[in-house]
């Protein structure tokens, strides 16, 4: 068709543009009504779904987070029930074996002190006074002698006889004081002792009351998750985070020594199974093997540590009898050894065949092979063997943050389907405004497109009635906002 | 294996044991034929130089021969040594010690021949090439492309190369393309249109020795 089969005067574009305007114009007016109805029937169409949508998603988002709530809460209970079954567990240890000694402790310090009592009243006796008859001596002394030499003689006799009493008698008082202070010095060893126990007595108390304190904190903990408060579930919530970044971090560790260990056996493997096969276009089944044998040494470290009750991921294992349970953790352990032997082993082959190799590609090239020292070049070799044996090992381990990362992914996990959840709601929310909004603005465009018959129907009106012709606006206004 | 590789071990161990085995043959098979005739004899040296650039590049499972072009007409008894690698790495480095040594000792004392059969090596080379099973097939012409024949032996027949990858390696020039290039390049140009012609997956000249590794381009 021609691009001018629109112009009724071929020759003349403005006068056809003109006419096909009027005409498009009438039309438009006639169908004015219909088409407003349209375009919001359209509008209606489109938005109503996409709200009805949001609804939905804002329900399931309620209902995801109820159910991530309850979760979360069941599995903080859990956990804070459990720390505080231990720390009554280590306080009834604490008790029993402070407490328990507690009576002869107590008979001990009695003693002691009654020991003490018995030792402070004998140095409280006091020595004999001296003889009465001092009195009398000193009466003699008052006696004049006159000269006369028999009494003088008396005299320095009753002097030479009471001379040697004193003494006597002041030795006698220095043996006595001499005996109260050694009395006194063997206090020493009872106080010490008794402060010794007295001491130990308050670090006991006070670590008791530590771990009192430890449990307190836990039971209110325990109490806010009982009670369900928003508190009690951010905290749990922001646990959760950070226990699944941390296990990941770990996680992350544990995959770079799972590529070491894959490194290490993953040429010797192909002396067991081949080097020819293939399971994608660059991917040989040696290398399949060798991540196999990686798999099934975190296996056994997983078996081990459920057998150890360490983890809880196999609930099966974790409530077996205690001798099947012991059976389970020697076979784990046996195998794991003997993987990491047969590691250790592949490793020494590695280094071999690499060896083997590069002498093969010496021997091929123009260039000779520099001398190296023996025993030097041996230590890649036994560092090898070692990282072969310790790997599985550690390896083990990822069972811990596995279990970590499980746990608290339903937390993290939860917590991103609802972030998604309400997204979508707000996104669907936003189109169907958008929608019933552009029904809005195109209805509002007809009319200005038809502009020219609205203002003379409008005159028109306003000839026959001096009321305002608003009431059509107005209505209009009125059902594009219903 | 980088550490990407690793990654896409994952994947691919679920996929194995699904049973979803990859079971096209990857190895790589390659048959080189040496000119020994005429002049070119004296490049022997370098032939041995791309023999051992294959010993050293070729896999476990891959497969090698090595054929000299002197006789009137090409035949398997032009075969100097052909093996196919072992699986087993250990084993694999003994084979191409033997192969190494054979290789020496046939290349130690060559005399050049009187003709060059070269479309009668590509051939046996073709042949040598399918019955391995290789998913991969090079042959490698180390000469320099001026075929000689006698006046009994017939070449002007189609032959089949498909799926293999021929690669003409250092193609010295003759006296007579000194005087005139073009004889060179008409001659690399015929060669490339017959095999071509003959199905080969891509024709490729390589006179730098020290680019070999475009020798061994796997597609």
């Amino acid at each position: 068709m021609s691009s001018q089969a629109w112009m009724v005067w071929p020759d003349n574009f403005a006068v056809s543009f003109l006419v096909v305007a009027v005409l498009a114009m009438a039309f438009m007016y006639a169908a004015r009504w219909p088409m407003h109805g349209l375009l919001r029937s359209v509008g209606h169409a489109v938005g109503g779904p996409l709200r009805m949508g949001a609804r939905w998603l804002l329900a399931a988002a309620a209902e995801v987070q109820a159910r991530n709530k309850a979760v979360l809460l069941a599995h903080g209970k859990h956990e804070v029930g459990q720390r505080v079954e231990r720390e009554f567990e280590r306080l009834g240890v604490i008790v029993q074996r402070e407490l328990q000694g507690y009576p002869a402790l107590q008979r001990k310090l009695l003693d002691e002190i009654t020991r003490i009592e018995e030792d402070y009243k004998k140095c409280g006796e006091v020595p004999p006074p001296p003889p009465e008859w001092t009195e009398a001596v000193a009466a003699v002394a008052n006696v004049k002698t006159g000269g006369n030499e028999l009494v003088l003689r008396v005299l320095e006799e009753i002097k030479r006889s009471i001379t040697s009493i004193h003494d006597k008698t002041l030795a006698d008082y220095r043996r006595a004081y001499e005996r109260r202070h050694k009395i006194l010095e063997s206090f020493m060893p009872f106080w010490r002792s008794v402060d010794k126990n007295l001491v130990q007595v308050e670090q006991n108390m006070a670590r008791l009351q530590a771990n009192v304190r430890t449990v307190d904190a836990h039971m209110a903990i325990y109490e806010q998750i009982n009670e369900g408060t928003d508190k009690a579930q951010h905290a749990l919530t922001v646990s959760g985070f950070t226990q699944f970044a941390t296990s990941l971090l770990v996680m992350c560790v544990a995959a770079g020594g799972a590529f070491i260990n894959f490194k290490l056996i993953a040429l010797p493997m192909s002396e067991m199974v081949g080097a020819g096969d293939y399971i994608t276009n660059s991917l040989r089944t040696s290398e399949v093997a060798a991540l196999v044998i990686i798999f099934v040494e975190a296996s056994m470290g997983l078996f081990l540590l459920e057998a150890l009750r360490i983890t809880h991921l196999f609930p099966r294992i974790a409530n077996l009898n205690d001798r099947l349970r012991t059976r389970m953790l020697w076979i784990a352990l046996t195998l794991l050894v003997i993987l990491a032997g047969v590691e250790a082993a592949l490793a020494l082959m590695r280094d071999m065949l690499i060896s083997d190799k590069q002498a093969l590609l010496q021997s091929l090239s123009t260039v000779q092979a520099a001398a190296h020292d023996g025993w030097m070049s041996s230590i890649p070799t036994a560092g090898q063997m070692l990282l072969g044996f310790i790997l599985p090992f550690a390896l083990a381990f990822i069972a811990i943050p596995l279990e970590s990362v499980i746990h608290s992914g339903r937390t993290v996990g939860g917590v991103f389907v609802l972030a998604l959840l309400r997204s979508l709601a707000f996104v669907l929310r936003v189109l169907g405004s958008l929608a019933r909004q552009m029904s809005r603005v195109l209805i509002k465009l007809y009319d200005v497109v038809i502009v020219v018959p609205l203002m003379a129907e409008r005159m028109w009106k306003g000839s026959r009635s001096e009321r305002p012709s608003k009431l059509d606006v107005d209505v209009d206004l009125e059902r594009t906002h219903a | 294996m980088k550490r990407r590789q690793f990654l896409a071990v994952l994947p691919a161990a679920a996929l194995a044991a699904a049973g979803c085995v990859d079971s096209r043959s990857h190895s790589h098979a390659v048959y080189m034929l040496v000119d020994t005739s005429g002049t070119y004899a004296q490049e022997a040296g370098k032939a041995q130089v791309i023999i051992n650039y294959l010993l050293g590049s070729l896999q476990p499972g891959d497969s090698l021969a090595v054929a000299r072009v002197q006789s009137r007409s090409f035949s398997e008894k032009d075969i100097v040594a052909k093996a196919t690698f072992d699986s087993r790495p250990s084993q694999e480095n003994a084979q191409k010690r033997a192969f190494r040594e054979r290789i020496e000792n046939s290349f130690r004392a060559v005399s050049g021949s009187r003709y060059t059969d070269i479309t009668g090596g590509l051939i046996q080379g073709a042949e040598f090439l399918n019955e391995t099973g290789a998913g991969s097939k090079t042959i490698i012409i180390f000469s320099d492309m001026q075929e000689e024949l006698d006046k009994v032996t017939q070449r002007d027949f189609p032959i089949s190369l498909k799926g293999v990858r021929v690669v003409a390696v250092n193609v010295v020039k003759l006296k007579t393309d000194n005087i005139d290039p073009r004889k060179y390049m008409g001659r690399l140009e015929a060669w490339q249109k017959r095999v071509e012609t003959a199905g080969a997956r891509e024709w490729r000249v390589i006179n730098n020795l020290d680019r070999l590794d475009a020798i061994l381009a796997r597609g």
